[in-house]
């Protein structure tokens, strides 16, 4: 049996809003991942922590109250710092359109909007536990 | 109360269409779907005719508007009398930014204050503080000290306007700023009006904007209805809220029961401190969700009424008829705003502040067009308002009271709610009350399975979202983004030096170390907190002294 996807779920910073962050834990799980949700409020720390516990293939980070920019950024560069850039790291919330750029160049793979499919999500996390 | 014989005759009438005339319409044309759901999946007949609420008398159940149960409305002529308040939500950025936001707001035509307040201050951190890294007024206005309360409200008639403020887990402390503020202007305690959201519980359940357990939460609530009952008497200590619950995924049914179970929680903490119910029950208020399904909402509110009016009059017995009002603020539903062709979310918020008009609200913030990718820009919360001037002025809705009262159909829907909330405060009864539900995840989950269920609809495509899943363009949405200025954050934190630098110091350490003292026993909070708000300390520094004292909440991990 091919060894099962792992992801890791997280919510950074005080943003209290983790309905669309259960939703996709809940899609993933379902479609045969091993998914670890980390809960609210967590540091950049405490999520590469958390990621390198548990030997995640990637990360979906979600954020709906505009502190992204700092966040996301934030635990990309930890990870590489603890030599764990391997790790894929995704986002999704409330990211406005000219910030999809910057974020990319910082390293994050994917940003999910609003409104995006569950199996677009899926798809992409399937085809990024596969090593593309 | 209907007799057999008309029963009878109805159920024969039924029979006979549903034979002739519909049997032969259904050949030629079958129905879009076998089953028709409502926004919460919940399924709805055909067509509803007097014998779905024969067996009901109905005077009970309805009442006369401004009598028992409440059913039509709590009060006799409804908007013929006065408007519901258009009471807008809005916060960003600094005090400065708020303040002048609040000021367009009124001068275009609006009649109560909200404000929203960012993480960072919902958590109870200043905007120093490392937690805040990041989140400085991007989901609201961010208020560390009272210095940022008046300039919050700096040429506002304190005395005149109701304000509104959404702040829950850190209340008394930003209501001690609100009264300290009051007062230093000179405006009387007893005049002010407004209300605080101070509704803990659902925050476990939904919003999660939580610090402490829920015992000294609690206990922090039942000291602002003592102290407001003797001291505020015009202001709501508490607006129990749906509202949160219902984003965060639940169904009108799981809104309706929760807020509701929450809402006796809190009378239960009251009577258990000693305080008479009918002291501080008049002030309790309410706050609810106005999503898609028109008929579906317009249901839930209507129930909401009857059923508070009863738990109140008979389960708590309180006397005075104003503790037997629901009186509820109601808000569009955020979460069923679309990123994708962003205007057209302006017609669904049109069609939910109807259903919050028609069922009855006391006030109604209409959600801005923009705001599945921001807090709205100054043009979208214009129009967001002008949805409720065309909804109270032009659409003649506001005319009579409770319009839909008395639709078979709708009056069937009210008592299903009724009777589905029954069947949860069954459940939370078994489960040992609303707290120990929430220890054992019960609401969070319920959510949370509900929110699933519904993307999946969405997924599957049983569940149609114009723009989205269906009817979309293959087209970059073109929204004005809203930013928080640099200069902002820098003016804030530089505020926060110059007053942790010029006040007296001793004055403020022997506030903190009372309110420090009073947290450890069981005096009542208030008074604590006002006097540290007047030593100039601050919301982050007051709720460090609550954290040590109370410890901080840690919620069961559940998806």
């Amino acid at each position: 049996m091919p060894k099962k996807i792992r992801v890791l779920i997280a919510k950074p910073g005080l943003d209290g809003h983790d309905r669309g962050a259960k939703v996709v834990a809940r899609a993933l799980r379902d479609a045969g991942m091993e998914v670890i949700y980390t809960g609210l409020r967590q540091t950049p720390e405490d999520i590469v922590e958390a990621a390198i516990q548990e030997d995640v293939d990637a990360i979906g980070l979600s954020s709906l109250s505009g502190a992204h920019m700092t966040l996301f950024p934030a635990v990309v560069q930890l990870l590489r710092k603890r030599k764990a850039g391997d790790i894929i790291v995704v986002a999704g919330g409330i990211i406005p359109e000219e910030d999809v750029p910057k974020l990319k160049k910082a390293g994050i793979r994917m940003v999910f909007g609003p409104g995006t499919p569950l199996r677009e999500i899926v798809a992409f996390f399937e085809k990024a536990g596969k090593g593309a | 109360m209907r007799n057999a014989d008309e029963r009878r005759g109805l159920e024969k009438e039924r029979k006979r269409w549903e034979e002739t005339t519909l049997k032969d319409a259904l050949k030629v044309l079958p129905e879009r779907r076998k089953e028709f759901l409502t926004t919460s999946s919940r399924t709805v007949k055909r067509l509803y005719t007097p014998l779905d609420i024969a067996d009901k008398p109905s005077v009970d159940r309805l009442g006369a508007p401004g009598e028992f149960p409440f059913t039509r409305g709590i009060h006799p002529t409804m908007y013929r009398g006065r408007l519901w308040t258009m009471r807008m939500f809005a916060g960003y950025g600094s005090a400065e930014d708020t303040n002048e936001r609040f000021k367009y707001l009124i001068a275009h035509g609006e009649t109560g204050l909200s404000v929203a307040f960012d993480m960072p201050t919902l958590y109870g951190y200043d905007t120093d503080d490392a937690e805040a890294k990041g989140e400085f007024g991007t989901c609201g206005v961010a208020v560390s000290s009272l210095e940022d309360m008046k300039i919050l409200f700096d040429g506002i008639d304190v005395g005149e306007v109701s304000t509104s403020m959404t702040i829950n887990s850190p209340a008394s402390v930003i209501w001690a700023m609100y009264l300290a503020m009051a007062e230093e202007r000179g405006a009387s305690w007893s005049t002010l009006r407004g209300t605080i959201q101070n509704d803990i519980l659902k925050e476990y359940q939904a919003q999660k904007e939580w610090i402490f357990p829920p015992e000294p939460s609690m206990r922090l609530v039942v000291d602002t209805f003592e102290f407001g009952s003797a001291q505020v008497p015009q202001w709501n200590t508490i607006s129990i809220s749906g509202y949160h619950i219902r984003e965060a995924g639940a169904t009108a049914a799981q809104e309706l029961a929760f807020t509701l179970a929450n809402g006796m929680e809190y009378v239960r903490w009251g009577i258990d401190r000693g305080l008479a119910v009918d002291d501080f029950a008049p002030r309790l208020s309410f706050f609810f969700n106005a999503h898609n399904d028109l008929f579906e909402e317009l249901a839930k509110y209507r129930a909401a009424r009857r059923i508070w009016a009863r738990e109140m009059r008979d389960t708590f017995g309180a006397k005075n008829p104003r503790s037997w009002l629901l009186r509820f603020h109601t808000q569009t539903a955020g979460v069923s705003l679309t990123a994708q062709q962003p205007e057209v979310n302006i017609v669904r918020t049109t069609v939910q502040a109807l259903a919050a008009v028609l069922g009855g609200t006391q006030s109604l913030h209409t959600n801005a067009y923009d705001e599945a990718y921001q807090v709205p820009n100054e043009k979208a919360a214009r129009i967001a308002l002008r949805t409720q001037q065309i909804l109270a002025h032009e659409s003649g809705v506001a005319n009579t009271v409770d319009p839909l009262g008395g639709s078979y159909f709708l009056e069937a829907l009210t008592d299903e709610l009724e009777e589905d909330a029954y069947r949860y405060f069954d459940r939370i009864s078994g489960l040992g009350g609303v707290i120990p539900a929430i220890r054992k995840g019960f609401f969070q989950q319920e959510i949370a399975n509900s929110a699933y269920r519904y993307q999946r609809e969405i997924e599957d495509g049983e569940r149609t979202i114009v723009g989205v899943n269906d009817f979309t363009v293959d087209e970059q949405s073109e929204v004005e983004p809203l930013r928080v200025s640099e200069a902002s954050f820098r003016g804030q934190l530089e505020r926060l030096r110059r007053i942790r630098r010029v006040r007296d110091a001793k004055k403020h350490a022997r506030a903190l170390d009372r309110l420090r003292a009073g947290c450890e026993g069981d005096e009542n909070t208030m008074p604590l907190i006002l006097d540290a708000v007047r030593a100039k300390a601050t919301l982050g520094e007051i709720c460090d002294v609550m954290r040590e004292v109370f410890g901080v909440w840690e919620e069961p991990l559940l998806y």
